[in-house]
C-alpha cells in the first residue's frame, strides 16, 4: 500500500521534508528522462540513482520491495514480448524503464503524506476554476477514489467470506451483486459522513 | 431552544416514517430509543439538514434547517454508527486534520488542535498510522475526534456503541458524560443512557414517552416486551 492508500513511512530525510510539488515535478521529469534514455547501462546507472534515493529516504527495504512487486509479473511478460519481438538491449531497457517509474513514483508516494499530495494536486489544479471548477473538490474525488482501494478490497473479503459460508463460491453473480450493493451503500454513507462534517458548503 | 421539533412529519416513499413529532429540546443529555424502524435514525438526521422534513419545521440553534442546513452542519456534529465510512484521509491525523480544510487556519493552528484532539481522546499515538488498521473502536474514537476538533456546540450520536466492546462502549460513555456539548443520543445501548437528563421513546414514528431515563426506559422495556 502506498501513502494514498494508508502507509505513508514517517520520516525526516531530505525526499520527506520536499515540498509535494517539487517531488511531482520531479517525477514527472525523470519518468521522462527515462524514456528518452536509450542504452541499457544508462538506465542501469539510472536503477542505481534510485536505489540511492531510497536508502537517502529510509523507508526500508520491505517498503521499497512492496512498490514495484505488484508490477514484477507484467515486467516478466513486458521483458518477453520484447524479447520475441524486438531484442535484448530494447528488452532489458524498456522492462528498467517501467520498474524505475513505478519505484520512483512509490518513492514520491512513500515519502508524502496524502493531505500534503491533495495541496499540491489542488494548487496544480487551480486553473480550472476559470471553468467553474472547483480545485478542492477534484483534489478531494482524486482522495476518495484512492482511498476506496483499500474500502473495497475489504468488503470483497466480506462477499467471499459470506461466499464461502453458504457454499457458493464459483457464482461470479453471488459475488458482484452484493459487492456493487455495499459499495453503493458505502459512497452513500461516506457522502453523508462528507456532508455532517461541512464540506459540502 | 437549542433543538426544536415542531408537527414534524417525515415521508420516505409511501412510508411515514416521522408522524407529527412536537418536541423542544433544551437540555444537555438527551436520549433517543425505539425499536428498528421506529424513526430514530431519521429524527438524528433531521437535527443537522442531513434529512428534511416533509411538513413541519425543525429549529437547530435557532435556524430552520430547511433554509440553513449547510451553516446548521458547521454547529452540529453527527456520529454515525459505522466509522469505517467516515474516514477520508488514509492516517489518523490527515483525517482529523480533513474536517479543518477550509476553516482557513494556519497549518500550526491546524497541527496544534489535531495533536490537542488526539491526545483529549487517547489517540495521540496513533498519529501517523494507516487509519483503516486501527480497532472499531479506536476508528470511533477517531470518527469523534474529526468531529469534536470542529468544536461543535451540538452533537449527534447516532447508534455510537453498537459496534463497539465493553470497554470502548464504556470510554464512550465517560467520554459523553465528560463533553460540554449538548449531546443527543440514539441508541438500543440502554444502560448509555442512566445519568442522561431526558429519553425519548419512538415507535412506529411517534414520540410515546418522554421522561427521566427510568421512566422513558420502563416504558420501552414494556412496550417490547
Amino acid at each position: 500500500m502506498n501513502s494514498l492508500t494508508g502507509a505513508y513511512v514517517p520520516g525526516t530525510s531530505f525526499l520527506h521534508r520536499l515540498p509535494a510539488g517539487v517531488k511531482l515535478a520531479a517525477l514527472a521529469l525523470a519518468c521522462t528522462g527515462l524514456v528518452l534514455l536509450r542504452p541499457p547501462w544508462a538506465l542501469a546507472v539510472a536503477g542505481v540513482a534510485v536505489a540511492a534515493l531510497y536508502a537517502l529516504a529510509r523507508v526500508g527495504v520491505a517498503a521499497a520491495w512492496a512498490q514495484v512487486k505488484p508490477v514484477r509479473w507484467f515486467a516478466v511478460a513486458l521483458f518477453v514480448m520484447q524479447l520475441i519481438f524486438a531484442d535484448l538491449d530494447s528488452a532489458i531497457a524498456t522492462t528498467l524503464r517501467v520498474v524505475l517509474a513505478v519505484a520512483l513514483a512509490g518513492l514520491v508516494t512513500l515519502t508524502t503524506r496524502a493531505a500534503a499530495m491533495m495541496a499540491a494536486l489542488e494548487r496544480c489544479l487551480s486553473p480550472v476554476r476559470f471553468l467553474g471548477l472547483d480545485p478542492f473538490r477534484l483534489s478531494l474525488l482524486l482522495s476518495l477514489t484512492v482511498r476506496s482501494v483499500p474500502v473495497v478490497a475489504s468488503l470483497a473479503t466480506r462477499v467471499r467470506e459470506a461466499q464461502r459460508a453458504r457454499g457458493v463460491e464459483r457464482s461470479l453473480r453471488a459475488f458482484a451483486v452484493p459487492l456493487v450493493v455495499s459499495s453503493l451503500r458505502h459512497a452513500d454513507a461516506l457522502g453523508e459522513a462528507m456532508s455532517a462534517r461541512g464540506l459540502d458548503d | 431552544m437549542t433543538i426544536e421539533f415542531a408537527d414534524v412529519h417525515v415521508r420516505l416513499g409511501q412510508r411515514d416514517v416521522l408522524r407529527g413529532i412536537t418536541a423542544a429540546l433544551p437540555e444537555r443529555r438527551v436520549g433517543v430509543v425505539g425499536a428498528n424502524g421506529s424513526g430514530k435514525s431519521t429524527l438524528a438526521r433531521l437535527i443537522n439538514g442531513l434529512a428534511l422534513p416533509t411538513s413541519g419545521s425543525v429549529t437547530v440553534l435557532g435556524l430552520d434547517t430547511r433554509k440553513n442546513a449547510a451553516k446548521i452542519r458547521r454547529g452540529v456534529g453527527f456520529l454515525f454508527t459505522d466509522p469505517d465510512a467516515q474516514i477520508v484521509m488514509p492516517t489518523v491525523a490527515e483525517d482529523v486534520a480533513f474536517s479543518l480544510r477550509r476553516k482557513g487556519l494556519s497549518r500550526e493552528e491546524v497541527e496544534r488542535r489535531v495533536t490537542e484532539v488526539l491526545s483529549r481522546y487517547g489517540l495521540a499515538g496513533h498519529a501517523d498510522h494507516p487509519a483503516h488498521h486501527l480497532s472499531g473502536g479506536q476508528k470511533q474514537l477517531l470518527a469523534l475526534c474529526a468531529i469534536m476538533v470542529l468544536e461543535p456546540d451540538i452533537l449527534v450520536m447516532d447508534e455510537p456503541t453498537t459496534l463497539l466492546d465493553l470497554r470502548h462502549s464504556r470510554e464512550v460513555a465517560a467520554l459523553l458524560r465528560e463533553m460540554p456539548q449538548q449531546v443527543l443520543v440514539v441508541t438500543h445501548d440502554l444502560p448509555l443512557l442512566d445519568d442522561f437528563d431526558r429519553v425519548l421513546v419512538l415507535d412506529e414514528g411517534r414520540v410515546v414517552a418522554d421522561g427521566t431515563p427510568q421512566e422513558a426506559i420502563g416504558h420501552y422495556r414494556k412496550l417490547m416486551a
